[in-house]
């Protein structure tokens, strides 16, 4: 499967690399997460108690309020954040929240991607392309 | 995007830096929602509690309220959402003082753009209504599903970020639930009961936001039996928004833009259908905490509590006394009216300690649990229980009336 690729109907930030942490499952800073720890912390989530710093986060969708836009500003300020977030479907905080802290994001694909994307997978993600993309590497 | 002169002056820098930072993000969120130009707001409102802003977002905050005057002025009224405190109680939550001193830092900052300090989640009930066709830059989840649905009013999910954009450029860009064409219903909902108590508008809210599932969906609701309260509206898109991320519903033949079923789904068009009763409620209720048997905490929050909640809040608590602490969480335009009417005085006769301007769950919960030794939480709040179970809580969703029986039980739960 390496080398496959996945195109994206949006994206902004820069490339990056890393290991993908992958759920059906959707997904809210403040829901979500405890990020002093950088786990995810809620105990329903298909991530509980998983530590989400440094890997390429791919869920489902965006979830939850609006506290989001703020707190990506915050997590990667403290140098505790996803290297990047995939998505199958974004609601405007989360476009949001990336746009103010320079996030990489992508979002958008002809299928489900948390089906399409192996947890621990390396992937590369690059929202610089004229698509998209997140590729397996 | 397209942009007008006086935008196209704004990126370039002609109205000072913060102007240029603002429309910058406004156009970077635009292109990437899909939006060709922006539409002029009435109102922006501004979540931002310290909790979620960190100090790296207060500090950035107040490096742009250092620029003149004239250059950080909001355009258009601009108000905001629940603080992380109420200065007057945050002794007795156990608050630090480096979160009260945030909060100052961050209340300086934002008084220096000229914003109202108004610290509410229900300024449609308080502050200003706004009026069907409207646009606005809202910035509470909630306040946006009830101003879309109920008013007829047209706004996105604002994030702090974004509605502070929006208070400086008296604009915002013009996608999602600013169209006609996004506020067609996607999923058709037939109620088989129509609930009576909050906590119970509050669940069917959560069973049709998991039905829905993305901030894209509109449900449409049928087989209500009477027309809901403006408190009921409250919980049920407070909890929708919350479980769903949905901002927008109808009610057929209640909310404005749907007063025949024909309005919101086009004919000929069959959209998914969900059947909902009674037992959905009763098993996303059942599905909080199912083996514990006391709580430690009892909270009214989320939304913040209207007159006629902390009317019925204290009618349920007179000649009874709280064995726990039991918190109602009110705005700061209810709490003088509830300090005048004796609401106030009589809530806390009872043991209740009635706090303003903030939200509990934006006010450093998982702090507060752990200087409290909270971790059962009795609440009538749909939204409250679904966010605090990542917080470290364990939430339990009751009635009103089940959440006061659990405090003067000394938290041990009647159910």
């Amino acid at each position: 499967m390496s080398g496959k690729i996945f195109y994206a109907s949006a994206g902004m930030g820069r490339k990056v690399r890393a290991r993908a942490l992958v759920a059906s499952d959707g997904f809210s800073a403040r829901y979500d997460l405890d990020r002093n720890r950088g786990v995810f912390s809620r105990a329903e989530h298909k991530l509980a108690g998983q530590g989400y710093n440094g890997r390429v986060l791919v869920l489902d969708a965006a979830k939850g309020g609006v506290a989001t836009a703020w707190m990506l500003h915050e997590m990667t300020a403290r140098r505790i954040m996803p290297a990047a977030l995939v998505l199958n479907r974004v609601n405007p905080i989360m476009v949001q929240g990336a746009a103010l802290a320079d996030f990489t994001m992508i979002s958008g694909f002809d299928l489900d991607i948390t089906t399409a994307i192996a947890n621990g997978a390396e992937v590369e993600v690059d929202p610089t392309a004229e698509r998209p993309f997140i590729r397996l590497v | 995007m397209k942009l007008t002169d006086e935008e196209h002056a704004m990126r370039a820098g002609e109205f000072g830096p913060l102007r240029q930072w603002a429309i910058e993000h406004q156009i970077k969120v635009g292109n990437y929602l899909g939006a060709d130009d922006f539409v002029a707001v009435g109102q922006a409102h501004i979540m931002a509690d310290t909790e979620s802003l960190g100090a790296s977002g207060v500090a950035w905050l107040e490096h742009w309220a250092a620029l003149p005057h004239r250059e950080r002025q909001v355009r258009i009224p601009t108000i905001t959402d629940p603080r992380g405190t109420d200065f007057a109680q945050a002794a007795r939550l156990k608050q630090q003082p480096w979160m009260l001193e945030l909060e100052r830092r961050a209340i300086a900052a934002f008084e220096a753009f000229g914003v109202l300090m108004t610290n509410t989640c229900i300024n449609y009930q308080t502050i200003m209504p706004p009026v069907r066709g409207e646009h606005m830059a809202y910035g509470d989840t909630g306040v946006v599903i009830y101003s879309n649905s109920v008013c007829g009013a047209r706004s996105n999910f604002e994030g702090g970020p974004s509605a502070l954009s929006a208070g400086l450029t008296g604009r915002t860009p013009r996608y999602g639930y600013h169209l006609d064409e996004a506020r067609r219903a996607t999923l058709l909902v037939e109620l088989s009961w129509t609930p009576r108590e909050l906590s119970d508008w509050g669940a069917l809210g959560g069973v049709v936001g998991r039905l829905a599932g993305d901030y894209w969906q509109v449900p449409a609701l049928i087989g209500i039996e009477r027309v809901p309260g403006a408190d009921e509206m409250k919980h049920f898109g407070a909890a929708l928004a919350s479980f769903g991320s949905v901002a927008l519903f109808h009610m057929v033949g209640v909310t404005p833009e749907a007063m025949r079923i024909d309005d919101v789904i086009p004919a000929g068009q069959t959209l998914p259908t969900h059947d909902v009763g009674e037992a959905d409620l009763r098993t996303l209720q059942a599905s909080y905490a199912k083996d514990i048997g006391a709580v430690d905490v009892v909270v009214f929050s989320a939304p913040q509590l209207s007159l006629m909640e902390m009317q019925s809040l204290a009618a349920m608590l007179d000649g009874r006394h709280a064995e726990i602490p039991l918190l109602a969480v009110t705005s700061p335009q209810v709490k003088p009216d509830a300090d005048r009417m004796g609401l106030t005085t009589r809530i806390e006769a009872a043991g209740g300690i009635v706090l303003s301007g903030m939200c509990f769950y934006q006010s450093y919960a998982r702090e507060m649990a752990e200087a409290n030794g909270w971790r059962g939480l009795a609440t009538n709040s749909a939204k409250l229980a679904n966010i605090l179970g990542g917080y470290g809580y364990r939430p339990v969703l009751l009635s009103m009336e089940q959440c006061v029986a659990a405090a003067c039980a000394g938290g041990k739960l009647g159910r």
